[in-house]
């Protein structure tokens, strides 16, 4: 009999520096979704903070319109439009300071446009002039991520710079539930639970990848859940109630700001047009299931609070509609300008300095658009 | 006229000592990756950093390589100057994705408002007998990425003077570190460590008329050994060590092509695809009425990278590279 056969010979102990959780509150998530408007919880909001919501609301809805219009015309390449998701992308631009960091995946074009992003400048990488058409410094957002997933440890990496230099600045990352399953998410999520970064991830579950709904997505009770395993909670948040995703978010952004570490958001909303212009959603759900979603329109719910409270009228809603119109009308007008583009840029940002390699090619094309202008001259 | 304490030091000691002056020069400079901590990392290469400039300098992160680089990404963001350690060549591909998708290009997606001087520290290549996953050679892979600089030392000196340049660089660097070559020993002096010229410049390792052998890493050491041993044949070849694989230097290639009229590429990587090619290619387009013959290649095979015990097979070694240069006589045989 070796020792190993005997009973009770083989004792392991754990690893030294392994403890069991004792901790009080818990990680897991809400069973349904928070939610604010309507409920009783609505009456603690901030009316200035809800008429601001649904002013950016309205101009958003209005802006995916503008910008899905754009693409028809051919003055965009492509459009992925958030209507039906403007809560979730008002709410994760307006809870930041200035000094915090917004990182937005491809969809996101309305939370950089609310963060302060010049609404052209935003779509620049849409339209396939630049990739990034605007500075991140100048708002603190980074570049629109169309790899999915892959911003979120640049999130964490931020944050953990900014607190290791002292700054208490915040990293707000957003991945939509398809982007759950990429590793990067794993990878971020658990960086920053080991670090206690202060990062808070929003992920919009608008309830299909493409054409791939949640449930080929996850086999987690929610999205939320996820958070457990990392160490750090999870919230659930109904996505198109503006009031509930700006708490959930807020308090997400305190606690990181206050040292807590970072927090997992989801928000349950849905995507009311097709992935892309590109895209033909009949093929993956239908037309009653878009409907029974119009009747939760995030715009819609806060306006009957709004109204129902006396916190706006029907001038307020004209205002917030004709402003929502002008902002349209320049974005229109703006993005029917040719762009101007100098060749010579291609060059121009792959390193600090050319290499010699570039510098040849950069003279060839140089020569080539030399020539290209004699032949146009004569 | 000073005296310099001139005495025997390895390569790790070099870059570990690299790795010491760039993070006391600059407080910005934090090193990142698995096991670089209180390990020291495997090759010892961050020996005492953390002791010396706290775990938040330099920092053991959880296993994952993308969320190492990723990482680094968000630091260097915020005014950092991270230094990461891939701790084996084929341990970095989970990398690729940010190296691809982020790091290389995050200057040109933001027109040069936000550049990365990120520096991966990768040791690269065979011949410690490492089993799989421990001795691939991927510079192919890192040349092929617009954006990424990268460079590969021979010596201890440039080891010092390359990781240095790296980290002083405001682009991301790639530097290659021939493991093979961690404990080889060269009279150095670690108390007035040089830099090397900026990133991009090749050097004449050895001087000679007849051919020239044009090879980088852990082939420079093997390729001097074959010189030596040339010279009972009656050929007289030149060295020329690359360093910098990105940028290229054309030029101190092609003018010893020019002088030599023969050439003869060698590294550890695969030849098809391999960056034997394109220095090939780039010598015959600028040398060709230079040449008495064909631009050879003298490379790894092209396999997966081979079990210890048959590595020795695979490897370049000077026979094979001696070979080759019997080879360059071929218009005479002709």
């Amino acid at each position: 009999m070796t020792v190993m056969e005997q009973r009770g010979a083989y004792r392991p102990s754990p690893p030294p520096a392994w403890q069991p959780r004792t901790d009080p509150a818990p990680l897991l998530p809400d069973t349904a979704p928070y939610r604010v408007l309507g409920t009783e919880a609505a009456g603690k909001a901030d009316p200035d903070l809800l008429r601001r919501l649904h002013a950016h609301l309205v101009r958003g809805r209005r802006y995916n319109a503008q910008a899905t219009a754009l693409t028809k015309q051919g003055r965009l390449a492509v459009y992925p439009s958030s209507t039906g998701q403007e809560a979730c992308e008002v709410a994760a631009a307006l809870v930041l300071e200035d000094r915090d960091w917004l990182f937005p995946s491809y969809r996101d074009t309305l939370a950089v446009v609310a963060r302060g992003v010049d609404p052209v400048e935003a779509l620049t990488l849409l339209r396939g002039d630049w990739h990034t058409g605007y500075d991140p410094y100048a708002h603190r957002v980074a570049p629109l991520s169309t790899p999915l997933a892959t911003q979120l440890p640049h999130a964490v990496g931020l944050a953990h710079a900014a607190r290791l230099k002292g700054d208490d600045v915040v990293a707000l990352a957003m991945v939509g539930d398809g982007g759950t399953s990429e590793g990067d998410f794993h990878e971020a999520l658990n960086f920053a639970a080991v670090w206690q970064s202060p990062v808070v991830f929003l992920v919009q579950n608008n309830g299909f990848a493409i054409s791939v709904p949640l449930d080929q997505q996850t086999a987690a009770p929610s999205l939320a859940h996820k958070a457990v395993g990392y160490g750090m909670p999870g919230r659930l948040v109904d996505g198109n109630d503006a009031a509930a995703v700006h708490e959930v978010l807020a308090d997400a952004v305190r606690r990181a700001r206050e040292g807590g570490g970072p927090t997992l958001v989801e928000a349950v909303t849905y995507r009311m047009e097709a992935h892309t212009n590109a895209d033909d959603d009949k093929r993956y759900r239908a037309d009653s299931e878009v409907e029974t979603w119009r009747a939760h329109d995030p715009i819609a719910l806060l306006e009957r609070e709004l109204t129902e409270r006396g916190l706006i009228d029907e001038d307020g809603i004209r205002h917030a509609r004709e402003e929502a119109e002008e902002l349209a009308a320049d974005l229109r007008a703006r993005m029917n300008q040719d762009a101007v583009l100098d060749p010579m840029d291609l060059f121009a940002h792959v390193y600090a300095e050319p290499t010699p390699q570039l510098r040849e090619q950069q003279a060839m094309l140089q020569a080539e658009l030399a020539a290209e202008q004699d032949g146009g001259d004569r | 006229m000073t005296t310099v304490a001139v005495k025997p030091a390895t390569m790790a000691q070099a870059l570990t000592r690299a790795l010491r002056d760039a993070m006391a020069a600059d407080p910005t400079v934090h090193v990142l990756g698995e096991d670089v901590g209180r390990l020291g990392g495997v090759f010892r290469v961050t020996d005492g950093l953390a002791k010396e400039f706290g775990e938040d300098r330099c920092t053991d992160t959880p296993l994952a390589e993308a969320g190492i680089l990723g990482t680094a990404v968000g630091m260097a963001m915020y005014g950092l100057r991270p230094v990461v350690e891939m701790q084996f060549d084929a341990f970095a591909y989970p990398a690729f994705e940010q190296l691809i998708s982020h790091v290389s290009r995050m200057r040109n997606r933001t027109r040069g408002a936000m550049p990365l001087p990120i520096t991966i520290r990768i040791p690269y290549g065979g011949g410690i007998g490492g089993v799989e996953h421990h001795s691939d050679s991927s510079e192919a892979y890192y040349m092929a990425t617009p954006g990424l600089h990268v460079v590969t030392p021979a010596t201890v000196a440039d080891a010092y003077g390359l990781l240095r340049a790296a980290i002083a660089s405001d682009d991301p660097v790639v530097l290659l570190e021939p493991k093979r070559l961690y404990w080889s020993k060269d009279t150095w002096n670690p108390d007035d460590p040089q830099s090397v010229e900026p990133i991009g410049r090749a050097v004449v390792r050895r001087s000679g008329r007849s051919a020239t052998l044009i090879t980088y890493g852990p082939s420079v050491p093997v390729c001097l050994e074959a010189a030596e041993a040339a010279r009972a044949e009656g050929w007289d070849l030149e060295v020329v060590d690359l360093r910098s694989l990105v940028p290229f230097d054309d030029e101190t290639v092609c003018a010893s092509v020019r002088r030599t009229g023969r050439a003869v590429v060698v590294h550890e990587s695969g030849g098809f695809g391999g960056p034997g090619g394109e220095i090939a290619s780039r010598v015959t387009e600028r040398c060709f009425h230079h040449l008495e013959a064909p631009v050879l290649r003298v490379a790894g095979f092209d396999i997966p990278y081979p079990p210890p015990m048959l590595e020795r097979h695979h490897l370049p070694g000077v026979d094979r590279i001696l070979d080759a240069v019997a080879r360059l006589q071929w218009e005479a045989e002709s």
